[in-house]
């Protein structure tokens, strides 16, 4: 009973992991640009076919492919920004998360189909030599990929955190999400941080995606679900956090694998429902003001 | 050194200004006083490039800004500091000077910009570890200030520096933009303390409902009519 408890918590931090890593993403993006992108999901979905095609079709191991799926992604985010978001930099806040919402939308949608005709709608995964391999602790099996996921992850917050704090770059966007004016008026480009947080969450994404691809699966609709999860876990940690995301991450994640079978979705909702009634802020953002 | 021709400039379909047209020499501290929603802060958005004009033209040491965005206009040397200061309250106070000298050229001189500063307010180096968000009000306009001259601007732009201010701390940031000038920075301010601003400045303009109404020295306008019974009473 401990045992299986133990082994649930286990598989709920490890895929936490990486709804910590989407959520950053998304969080990243709306942060600095207001622009809620709900096809982000499928800029995973994207990730994990390119992880996955390059596994298949030439033989890269889906952890050493990373820096080339994440490069893929921002051409990705680039041209999607160019063609379609940087229109809507100019307009009122509220105006900017309804128009992406719905850009985003029909956005999905076409990646979506796009997705079925070239990758046909089967669930694809990658299994490599040593995916079947687990490490044992106390009883409770930890898959390696699964592990090695999560190191990623952690990996990928700690370069973002490092970025946004002490690099020039990084402070530049710290302060476009605070005040995008006073930020203008010390010189800085807003338009090129816009891109610049759209392009790295683009990145981020795709990372996750191969992740999903290695630790479990993807397929052509897996991009609403995930954006879903980033947007609970989005909300969950607070805006603005990085670790605090990551945290809401791995808290989202045991809750779905601890109550599991079909009150997992339930629970997972109940959660988020509580936190928006007790802490609107979320558990790691601060109030404003 | 700063030159406004006939500025026309709007929101939507709401016209702020009117044919504005004004200047201000190298050196000079000049005001821009007027009631509320006379078009003050408008005026310096057109001039920072915050705001686009409908008509007229903007002119820096005989340069038009009219195609260049706000971001570059930082770079020309003309730095504006918002009505309320709006420091990066999320960020340390070094942090915020550090952003005040974005520009290329401007972080090249950034040691030597943020001495100057400190000298000019040396509270801000004892807070320079400091989140933005726990300084106090007066600190806060101080630190906007300083984050304004990071950019080592030929031309300062100040909106209400002493908006929301106790009056001592107001004698004490007036005090501190004179210094500033006197240290060769060209000052255009825009401030509600009438009295205050036109004993302090060399010239100062009147606007009313978006139009030029009246220029002056600060004495002339000082002793005028209608200022005193407007604005002064």
């Amino acid at each position: 009973m401990l045992q299986e408890l133990a082994q649930k918590l286990v598989f709920g931090i490890l895929a936490g992991g990486l709804y910590g890593l989407a959520a950053v993403g998304l969080s990243l993006v709306f942060g600095v640009t207001k622009f809620l992108n709900v096809a982000h999901g499928e800029l995973l979905m994207l990730g994990g076919y390119a992880a996955f095609g390059l596994f298949t079709l030439f033989g890269v191991d889906p952890f050493v492919s990373l820096p080339v799926v994440a490069l893929l992604l921002v051409l990705i985010g680039f041209v999607l920004y160019k063609l379609l978001f940087a229109r809507m930099v100019k307009l009122t806040e509220d105006n900017k998360i309804k128009n992406t919402m719905l850009v985003g939308f029909g956005l999905s949608l076409i990646l979506q189909n796009v997705a079925r005709v070239l990758f046909t709608a089967d669930d694809r995964g990658i299994t490599t030599t040593y995916s079947g391999e687990a490490v044992t602790l106390f009883g409770v099996s930890i898959p390696v990929v699964r592990l090695a996921s999560l190191a990623v992850a952690l990996i990928c917050l700690l370069a973002l955190h490092l970025f946004l704090r002490k690099t020039y770059t990084g402070k530049a966007l710290r302060a476009t999400v605070q005040d995008w004016e006073a930020a203008t008026v010390m010189g800085i480009d807003i338009q090129r941080v816009y891109l610049l947080a759209f392009v790295v969450g683009a990145a981020l994404a795709g990372v996750a995606g191969a992740l999903v691809a290695v630790c479990y699966s993807i397929s052509p609709t897996m991009g609403l679900d995930w954006t879903l999860r980033a947007l609970v876990v989005m909300v969950l940690g607070g805006l603005g956090s990085i670790m605090g995301t990551f945290v809401a991450g791995l808290v989202l994640g045991v809750t779905l694998s601890v109550v599991g079978g079909a009150w997992r979705e339930i629970a997972a909702l109940l959660l988020f429902l509580l936190v928006l009634l007790l802490r609107p802020q979320g558990l790691f953002g601060a109030k404003e003001g | 050194m700063l030159t406004l021709e006939g500025i026309d400039a709007r929101y939507k379909d709401l016209q702020a200004l009117w044919g504005i047209s004004l200047q201000v020499g190298e050196g000079e501290l000049v005001a821009l006083i007027g009631p509320n929603g006379a078009g003050k802060t408008t005026t310096l958005k057109v001039i920072s490039g915050l705001l686009k004009p409908a008509s007229g033209s903007v002119l820096l040491d005989g340069r038009s800004l009219a195609k260049e965005p706000a971001h570059k206009i930082v770079e020309l040397g003309i730095s504006q500091v918002l009505e309320g200061g709006r420091v990066f309250t999320g960020l340390t106070v070094l942090e915020n000077l550090e952003l005040g000298a974005f520009g290329a050229k401007a972080r090249k001189a950034k040691d030597d910009s943020l001495r100057w500063v400190y000298g000019i307010f040396p509270r801000l180096e004892e807070r320079q570890r400091q989140r933005a968000g726990t300084l106090s009000g007066g600190e806060r306009q101080m630190l906007a200030i300083g984050r304004a001259l990071m950019s080592k601007p030929k031309l300062l732009l100040l909106d209400e520096p002493s908006f929301g201010l106790a009056p001592l701390l107001v004698a004490q940031i007036l005090q501190m933009i004179t210094e500033i000038n006197r240290l060769g920075v060209t000052v255009l301010l825009v401030e509600q303390n009438v009295r205050a601003a036109l004993e302090l400045t060399d010239r100062a303009y009147v606007i009313e409902n978006g139009r030029i109404v009246g220029e002056g020295s600060g004495e002339a306008l000082l002793s005028f009519e209608s200022i005193r019974s407007a604005y002064l009473a």
